[in-house]
């Protein structure tokens, strides 16, 4: 066989791979049993495209992609979205009726009850349309009516009431979704900020003990001390954003790992092997920070002779995996993994805080991974994707 | 044609390259004389593994091997590779590094905050490195068959299985020393054997190319290598090879490594400077063959005129060495560039096709080290099956449509990011599914279309160097559909606009200068 051949045979064979799999897949989606199953699949779909869409909550874009959905989940004439500053969205026919829905809506915002709109309250001079009565259901989120959704047909049934005020029901609960998302930004926050209050008194005070032991002996060594808790406070209580880049992260740590030599001398050896490409990666503010004071600490506190801390950081290609190791006491797995699942209030250097950070800034496989044993030391890895929209290291 | 010598200087380079790739550079210091800052890649080093993963095997052979078959004209080629650079110092090179991006998906991404662009994006980067990826492997054959006497397609077997074993054994790692050091082997396997068969020309009299060959050869933008319409190919060519380097999926990734954005256009001009130096030494083996190689054996391709050289010009020991050191250099041009597209497309590959798949199956027992794997695979054996088609472009010429595509997708969607606020997310869609589409249909249709039916007249033309109209058509459509969707503008636009562009010491607010 020439090696053209095998070249196409392999090329043929690459691609009745691939069209036999996204046939099947088609056959597989189309292939229902009955129409039951197919309403069931399209309202299904039309309700988790909406969903999507109400994410962030009911602004005007969202209202714009959502009524399409509706309207195919309610199989009406018409649908729209109003809240009190006016019509958010309207799809389907007879666009000329967008006018009048705000001051239709105004009682049902008020009463939040549900209103049949007939005759009276609707006046055309086509006769073509099909806009002859309609429902207006309440939309409630946290007790209070935010929006009112509108069904419009030649006439309205007790079924499609019935179905308005499901749908109606179902926004409710997706604008409270959208709302609790917000919420844990904010708390996210407020944790974060809590954090970078947290930056341990008792090391303040070590530090300033340690350097006042120094102001006779070697003035210039606690100068230069001084120096450096200066600019470690600097960066602790920075009024910055909530990442910063590994550099400024890692240039940190150093100036904290110089403050601790100075207390513990000989007794702790920090090696830190950094891969050069890996400096620019933004992380969450003070993310690795604890994890090397809860090193230092473990690595010596509760023990004899000399306590060693390694700092790793690898190039990846998408990814940066960080790891702090020690070969202090260890700990006990479980209650580590009480800490880390939130169980726990024994979080003394904020483990369970950075891990929630992580996961919250990059998704849940970017969480911390602890290995631990009595006696054995500690590791603590956690990989960052490179780039992660919305995310920039700020100064 | 076998030599001993050859096959000991390309097992050398594979060993030294796979070795590197698996043990990786450890570089360990306590804290005493470590500090960050004096850590930062410098732009010298960064610049060099620019240049170590750039400069391909179309490079090292294809150059010499255009200009040996079709004249002087086509210098253009190696002005181009580095005129890309340019284009890129001045319009995105700044911008680019302060966007965050690590790859071009995420550029997409960053700038227009859509999923959607950033899978258009992920395919077409995919296919660039493919289509980059295939005269990687015929080089690379090549410059094994010239050496060992074995059959081409037996050469780009043994080379597509190096590079698998590299970028697997290597997990993901691309060391920025690594490569760098790699410019300066390639820099020295094409230099030294220059300044040698140049001293020999010399001191031969200095002769000149047979006289009935230069009338035509020699003529200074004479015809493209006689080629029809050498005025469009000429200009197509040139806006290619500009515009298609900034859109080349392995270039923007060592631009991640700059500290910021002032640092990322040090780094380019740099990259200028070295990528100049290298260009000029491939010609010289194109002229020296035009002397020494009036005509080439049955069934060579004129591609492979560097390696033959030596061996002519002074037969025996030095020449035989002489080879070696240039297939030697030909094999570590072909590892680097190879490894570095791999290391792309199968991250891309990974990232956006594979991993969330399979995590979605396996139930997130699918390591990120395993699906990288796979997906290098599978990025190395869809470009092999494809460079043993016969194909009817040369090395250089594949390459240059592989830039034509670039600059007909990445290119718009890279310099009105940068550059215009009213770029949407449905413009940047349809400029990148238009840009692609026709690209890509006349790069197929030239690499795989038969001779004598589209290789004579305007239309074989125009889809030989293609960028000259399919650059403006991506460029016309993103604009135009932008303007027509105003309302789907990014809303976060004018704060990434700011981020593009605010030197990065502007925006520390307060803060003094650390």
């Amino acid at each position: 066989m020439t090696p053209s051949s095998i070249a196409v045979v392999l090329m043929v064979a690459a691609v009745v791979v691939v069209v036999t799999g996204g046939v099947l897949r088609l056959l597989r989606r189309r292939r229902f049993v009955s129409d039951v199953d197919r309403a069931t699949y399209e309202t299904l779909h039309s309700a988790s495209l909406a969903a999507r869409h109400l994410r962030s909550g009911l602004t005007p874009q969202a209202a714009e992609r959502t009524t399409r959905q509706l309207r195919s989940m309610l199989g009406s004439r018409a649908v729209a979205l109003s809240d009190s500053s006016g019509v958010l969205a309207w799809d389907g026919v007879g666009d000329h009726h967008r006018l009048d829905l705000p001051a239709l809506a105004e009682p049902v915002l008020i009463s939040g009850a549900t209103v049949v709109l007939t005759d009276p309250d609707i006046v055309c001079s086509d006769p073509d349309c099909p806009i002859r009565s309609g429902v207006l259901a309440p939309v409630v989120a946290d007790e209070h009516v935010v929006a009112v959704l509108a069904a419009y047909g030649p006439s309205v049934g007790a079924g499609l009431v019935r179905a308005t005020e499901e749908l109606a029901a179902w926004i409710s609960t997706q604008v409270e979704l959208a709302e609790l998302d917000r919420q844990r930004t904010h708390l996210m926050e407020a944790e974060l900020r809590a954090l970078r209050a947290q930056i341990s008194p008792h090391f303040i005070y070590n530090c300033l003990g340690a350097i006042a032991s120094f102001v006779r002996t070697d003035p210039d060594r606690a100068r230069e001390l001084l120096l450096e808790f200066a600019d470690f406070t600097r960066y602790a209580f920075r009024r910055g954003g909530a990442y910063t880049t590994l550099r400024d992260e890692l240039r940190n740590i150093e100036r904290y790992l110089v403050l601790e030599q100075a207390r513990f001398g000989e007794r702790l050896i920090v090696q830190l092997t950094i891969a050069p490409e890996v400096l620019p990666v933004a992380i969450p503010f003070l993310s690795v920070q604890p994890l090397v004071e809860n090193a230092v600490r473990h690595g010596l506190a509760s023990k004899q002779g000399v306590g060693h801390v390694t700092i790793h950081a690898v190039d990846l290609g998408t990814t940066a995996e960080i790891t702090i190791e020690d070969d202090g006491v260890g700990g006990d797995p479980e209650v580590i993994r009480a800490v880390l699942a939130g169980e726990s209030a024994e979080d003394g250097v904020g483990l369970g805080n950075v891990d929630a950070r992580l996961r919250a800034a990059f998704g849940d496989q970017h969480g911390l991974v602890v290995e631990t044993a009595p006696g054995a030391g500690t590791k603590v890895t956690f990989r960052v994707p490179k780039f992660a929209p919305g995310i920039h290291a700020e100064p | 044609m076998s030599s001993p010598a050859g096959i000991v200087a390309i097992s050398l380079v594979c060993l030294v390259t796979v070795g590197i790739g698996a043990f990786g550079l450890r570089l360990s210091r306590t804290t005493s004389d470590f500090y960050v800052a004096g850590r930062s890649v410098t732009a010298g080093w960064n610049a060099s593994a620019i240049g170590g993963e750039y400069l391909s095997a179309a490079s090292f052979l294809g150059v010499a091997g255009l200009v040996y078959s079709l004249g002087v004209d086509m210098l253009w080629f190696p002005v181009g590779y580095t005129v890309g650079y340019l284009v890129l110092l001045v319009l995105v090179a700044a911008p680019l590094r302060r966007s965050g991006a690590y790859t071009l998906p995420d550029f997409a991404e960053a700038r227009l905050e859509s999923r959607f662009v950033r899978s258009l994006a992920s395919g077409l980067v995919v296919g660039i490195g493919w289509l980059y990826l295939i005269p990687q492997f015929q080089g690379a054959g090549l410059a094994l068959a010239t050496v060992t006497g074995a059959s081409p397609s037996l050469g780009n077997l043994v080379v597509a299985l190096v590079v698998v074993a590299n970028v697997v054994a290597g997990g993901m790692r691309s060391i920025t020393l690594v490569q760098a050091v790699q410019y300066w082997i390639k820099l020295t396997a094409i230099a030294v054997p220059a300044f040698v068969l140049l001293a020999f020309w010399a001191r031969q009299g200095g002769p000149a190319p047979a006289a009935d060959l230069s009338r035509t050869w020699g003529q200074v933008l004479g015809g493209f290598g006689g080629r029809e319409h050498p005025v469009y190919s000429t200009y197509s060519t040139i806006l290619a090879l500009c515009f298609g380097t900034m859109g080349l999926p392995h270039v923007l990734v060592r631009f991640y490594t700059n500290p910021d954005g002032r640092a990322a256009r040090r780094t380019t001009l740099v990259v200028v400077g070295l990528l100049g130096v290298f260009y000029l030494f491939t010609p010289v083996y194109g002229v020296l063959g035009r002397i020494y190689l009036p005509t080439l054996p049955a069934a060579v391709r004129p591609d492979s005129v560097t390696l033959l050289l030596p061996q002519v010009v002074t037969p025996g020991t030095l020449g035989a060495l002489l080879s070696a050191i240039l297939a030697g250099g030909a094999f570590a041009a072909f590892l680097s560039t190879a490894s570095g597209l791999t290391i792309s497309v199968a991250g891309v590959i990974d990232q956006d096709l594979l991993a969330p798949r399979l995590h979605h199956r396996g139930g997130g027992d699918v390591s990120r080290i395993q699906t990288f794997r796979l997906a290098a695979i599978v990025a190395v054996v869809i470009p092999y099956a494809a460079s043993l088609l016969t194909v009817n472009t040369s090395l250089a010429d594949t390459v240059g449509l592989a830039f034509a595509v670039a600059a007909s997708t990445f290119c718009p969607l890279l310099i009105l990011g940068v550059w215009w606020r009213r770029l949407s997310v449905v413009g940047a869609a349809a400029g990148l599914v238009t840009g692609g589409t026709l690209a890509l249909s006349a790069t197929t249709i030239t690499v795989l279309g038969r001779p004598g039916v589209t290789h004579s007249g305007w239309l074989s033309a125009l889809l030989a160097q293609p960028a000259a109209w399919t650059m403006p058509i991506a460029f016309a459509v993103t604009i135009l559909v932008s303007l027509a969707t105003p309302s789907r503008i990014p809303p976060g636009t004018a704060r990434t606009m700011v981020r593009l562009h605010a030197p990065e010491d502007t925006r520390s607010s307060g803060a003094a200068p650390s």
